[in-house]
Parts: C-alpha cells; structure tokens; sequence
C-alpha cells in the first residue's frame, strides 16, 4: 500500500513522531478522474505543514476527508486518532476549520459570529482577545457584508480556532490580505504554534509556506510528490547555485555545485571586485515549479 | 503580542438544547435582518391582503353578510403558514447550502438536531408575529371576527400541525432547488399556484372541478379549510363544497403529510452540494 519508500523526494515523518494525522494509500474517484490516487501523508504534533500543489492536484478533496466533508473511497486516515468518516462531536471540537471563500454571516456583526460559534465548544477561547487577534477589533459592531474581503477571511480565521483547536486546517487563509495584514496573520500562527497547536496549512503562496511551515508536502496528480522541510525539498540545498557577474558589458553566468571556488577563481581572474556578483540558489518557487512540472496550467 | 486566555474552562460540552435555543436566536436575527427574506416571507402575505382586501372586500357572498374579505383574510392566514414555513426553508437552505453556512456549521462540533431546532423555532416565531400583524390588519379594516371558544382550538392545531407539515415539506424540498440562486423561481410559483387553486385568491367552491381535485392533494387546500372554520361564522359551511369544513379530515390530511415529509427528509437532506461529498 504505501508508496513513500518509493520516491526520494517525499522524506518521511521522523520516526516514533507523535502524529496528529496519519494518511496512508488514500484514494477517492470521481467517476474516471481519480481525485486523490494514493496520499500518504503525516503531520506530527505541533508542527505547521504546508500543502502546496496545483489547483486540481486533490489538495481541496484529500483536505475534506480528513476534514470529515467527504468520504473516501479506500486508504486508512487518522486524525487526532479518529476516523473522520465517524466524525463525532467530540472530535470535532478538538479540530478548527478554516475553508475557502463563504458568503455567509453577512446580517451578524463580527461580535455576533464569534461568540455564536464559541458557545458550540466546550472550552472556547475568549471572544474579545480573538477578534483582537485576528485584527478586527475595530470592526466588532461591523455586519458581515460590510467587511471588505481580507476582514472576510480574518472572520473565518477568527471562527476557526474560537474553539481552542489541537488541529487546525487552514486553506488558502491570507487570500485576499494586503503585505501588512498577511504579516500581522503570520505572527497569529506562529502564536498559535507557540500554544501546541498542529497547522494543516494549504496555500498558494510559496513565501508564506516558506516563512510558516515546518515542513512542506507537494501534491500534484492526486499523490504526494515531495515532501520535506522547505529549505531541502526536491533537493533544494544540493541542487546547483548559479553565480552571475559582468565582465564589461557582458553578463556570464555559470552554474556549479561549487560556487565559492568559482567565486574565488573569478576575482583572482579579474583582480580584486567582481562586478555584478551575484549567487543564486533555487528558491522554494523554483523548486515548486519543476516539481509539478506541467501540471501548473492544471484549472481546477 | 498578545496570548488569548481560554474563557471559564467548563470540560461539559454544551447540550443539544441550550445550542437549540442559541440557534433559533441566531436564525431570527438572520431573517429580519436580510431584506429580502423579511419582506418576501413576511411582508407579503400583509401586502396581498391589504391589495385584495380593498379590490374586492366589500363584496358579500349571498346569501350571507359574510364579506370576500372575510373569506379572504381566513385564506391569508393559512398563507402564513406556508409563507413563513415552506416557502421561507425551500428558499433559504438551498442558499445556505451555496454560501457555505452548511459546511461551517457542520465543521463544528454543533449537533446537527440544532440546526433544525433553530429552523423550527424560527419558523413558529416569524408565524406568530405575521398572523398577529394580519389579524390586526384584518380586524381594523376587513371587518375580521376573532374566534371563540372551540375556533381557538382548531386555530390551535390547525396552526402547529400546517407548521410542522410544511417546515417539514421546506426542508425536504430544499434538495429540489440546483441551487440557491435558482431556489425563488421554483418556490414561490409553487406557493403561488397553490394560493390561486386552494381557494385564498378565488372563493374554492367556484373553482373548477379539477382544479379543487388538484388542490386537495396538498396541504394548503386543507389549512385554508380549517381556518375558514375559525375566521368565518358556522353558516359560512354553506361555501365549503361538501357543506362542511371537515376537519377531521384536514388534521388526517396535514398529519400525512408531516410524516411523509419527515420521511423525505430523512431520506433525502443533505449537507454538501452535489458533488461535495
């Protein structure tokens, strides 16, 4: 059944981890398209693991089953220990959902929403510090339609860990945010990881996993095709750097596993100052990019 | 930065009732709040008396002194019902299940009961305060005679049971609807087809026969028997096509139909839109 011995790229949970979810061999067709084409994925406690891949790749399916939305069609999936085709209330309120775009809410204000929410849980947080938190105090008495797009989503944030949740799914949070709001949103879940809490994080913004994620995982034709801490996946850390300096007015460019003896080959070569240098290495874009190929253009 | 402190730790997890009673809180907000459902659910039904009262009240249903408008106000209340129950639910669930309050909800650890709970409450309440605002309306200007005695039990019953027949009905026909924006063009010609055969716009003895056979198929036809039964005086049997109000047979006819309804909706309600699950 499982699959990730198979593939280099997809480095496996450290061994004896504590795992809040534990997927291996999932499956789930829809009619001839299979949607999710044998998942294994873990998320260890307390970490933030980004699921990044093409719209379409099964990132949004494989997320709803452990979510408890939609059921599967074969594999074994554990989340916080339970199987979420039996979702009970109980384990629902350990976990925190945080689903793309909703229109709903628009004719309660802000105060309204959260505290509604939080009396469906046992041990919620308090209403005021999480509108605080999400960075909508000003906007507490403010109706839901009134709020502009990135107060939209601080909203859905602010519903989604109401409940003090041990896991929390996030997809594609920060849409929508401007630099300085997805910042302030960072900080929250960094907060947040600081508590205990397991961040199940799926975005389309490369730098945001970068910056959050513990670890990262690729999902692209229904698997994961990698998966490893941001600054080694796809081999990130051994792939080649690419040194770029000018010689008058030509640009060169060279690209080696060895930059610093190319570095100090060159200004030995042109005495002193190298104009133009510069060093790159792949950034987690380029990786991204090259792992899933022509699945990029996918549509959803 | 800021740590955010649990409110009182309580390790309970709050009951079925208690989140009940916060929904049916929370839905009444929603609904007087949305313009659109406000008026179309609630207003209307007062709007359409008021229009058809004072076209033809006046007119007297020989050989008796009892008025259209009598006849009519009686046909409005039963309107309520399904105004406030069927109509209300048919329309709003279909666009709940579109702009994801469903998929919340049921991401929370809220027992799904409640949900309905809150439906319910919602739909008693709006009831209450339209067929309070009608019987109002009709009593100032429509000559309307408040029941006595024995009227105000079949009121009693009549009101509850219609309800639950036709909350039932609205939550069971929410599946019909593609989807939420689509749900008014399916609904309420539904509701105003039946208004027109079931004898609330037209006087239902005058009806043609297929038309009252038609009718007699769906609740409606019965509600607005039985109310005619508490608005209008004994002699007004003399319009009513067997000479009788039947109301034994309208409680068989609502009853069926709340358990049928009950059924469909057990059987058919869900949660996600089509290829969601």
């Amino acid at each position: 059944m499982s699959t990730e011995t198979t593939n280099p790229l997809v480095v496996p949970a450290p061994a004896g981890a504590d795992l809040a979810v534990h997927v291996r061999g999932l499956h789930r067709f829809y009619g001839e398209t299979r949607a999710v084409d044998g998942v294994d994925l873990d998320v260890v406690r307390g970490e933030v693991l980004a699921l990044l891949g093409p719209n379409g790749a099964g990132k949004t399916t494989t997320t709803e089953i452990l979510e408890g939305y939609r059921h599967r069609d074969s594999g074994d999936v554990s989340v916080l220990g339970h199987d979420p085709a039996n979702a009970t209330g109980a384990w629902r309120s350990r976990i925190g959902i945080v689903l793309q775009s909703a229109g709903d809410l628009g004719d309660l204000t802000v105060q309204e929403s959260v505290a509604h929410f939080a009396g469906y849980y046992p041990s919620p947080r308090d209403v005021g510090e999480v509108i605080e938190a999400v960075g909508l105090a000003e906007k507490r008495t403010t109706r839901g339609s009134d709020l502009s797009g990135g107060q939209r989503r601080r909203l859905d944030v602010a519903l989604g860990i109401v409940g003090r949740p041990e896991l929390l799914f996030l997809d594609e949070p920060t849409t929508g945010f401007d630099p300085e709001a997805r910042r302030e949103f960072w900080d929250l879940i960094r907060m947040l990881q600081g508590e205990g809490t397991t961040i199940m994080l799926t975005t389309h913004y490369l730098e945001e996993a970068e910056v959050l994620a513990d670890r990262v995982a690729v999902i692209a034709r229904g698997r994961v095709i990698a998966c490893d801490v941001p600054s080694r996946l796809g081999g990130r850390d051994e792939s080649l750097a690419t040194v770029v300096w000018r010689e008058g007015d030509v640009e060169h460019r060279t690209q080696t596993h060895e930059p610093t003896r190319e570095v100090t080959a060159l200004a030995a070569r042109l005495g002193g100052e190298i104009p133009g240098l510069a060093i790159h290495r792949p950034s987690l874009e380029d990786i991204y990019i090259s792992l899933i190929g022509d699945d990029s253009e996918d549509a959803s | 930065m800021t740590t955010i402190a649990t409110a009182a730790p309580t390790t309970k997890a709050p009951g079925a009732i208690s989140l009940g009673r916060r929904r049916v809180s929370i839905e009444l907000k929603q609904f007087f709040r949305d313009r659109q459902s406000a008026v179309f659910n609630f207003l209307l039904p007062v709007l359409l008396m008021v229009i058809f009262g004072s076209v033809f009240g006046s007119q007297q249903l020989k050989p008796t002194e009892i008025t259209f408008a009598q006849y009519f106000v009686a046909g409005m209340i039963a309107s309520g019902v399904l105004y406030t129950s069927f109509q209300n639910l048919a329309i709003a669930i279909p666009l709940e299940r579109d702009d994801g309050t469903l998929k919340r909800i049921q991401g929370t650890p809220m027992p799904k009961l409640a949900y309905f709970v809150g439906k319910i409450g919602l739909v008693f309440v709006a009831y209450v305060a339209q067929v309070t605002l009608l019987i109002i309306v009709g009593k100032l200007f429509y000559k309307l005679v408040l029941p006595s005695g024995a009227q105000w039990f079949t009121f009693l019953w009549a009101s509850v049971l219609g309800l639950i027949a036709c909350t039932l009905a609205g939550i069971a026909f929410s599946v019909v609807p593609k989807n939420g924006k689509g749900a008014p063009a399916i609904v309420s010609p539904i509701v105003l087809v039946l208004q027109f055969t079931s004898g609330v716009f037209f006087q239902y003895n005058q009806l043609p026969q297929w038309m009252q056979q038609f009718s007699a198929l769906f609740p409606l036809k019965w509600l607005t028997q039985a109310m005619r039964s508490v608005f209008l005086p004994p002699e007004a049997a003399v319009f009513e096509v067997t000479g009788s109000f039947e109301l034994g047979k309208c409680a068989a006819v609502l009853f069926a139909w709340a358990v049928g309804a009950l059924i469909l909706s057990l059987v058919f309600f869900r949660w996600n839109k089509r290829g969601q699950d």
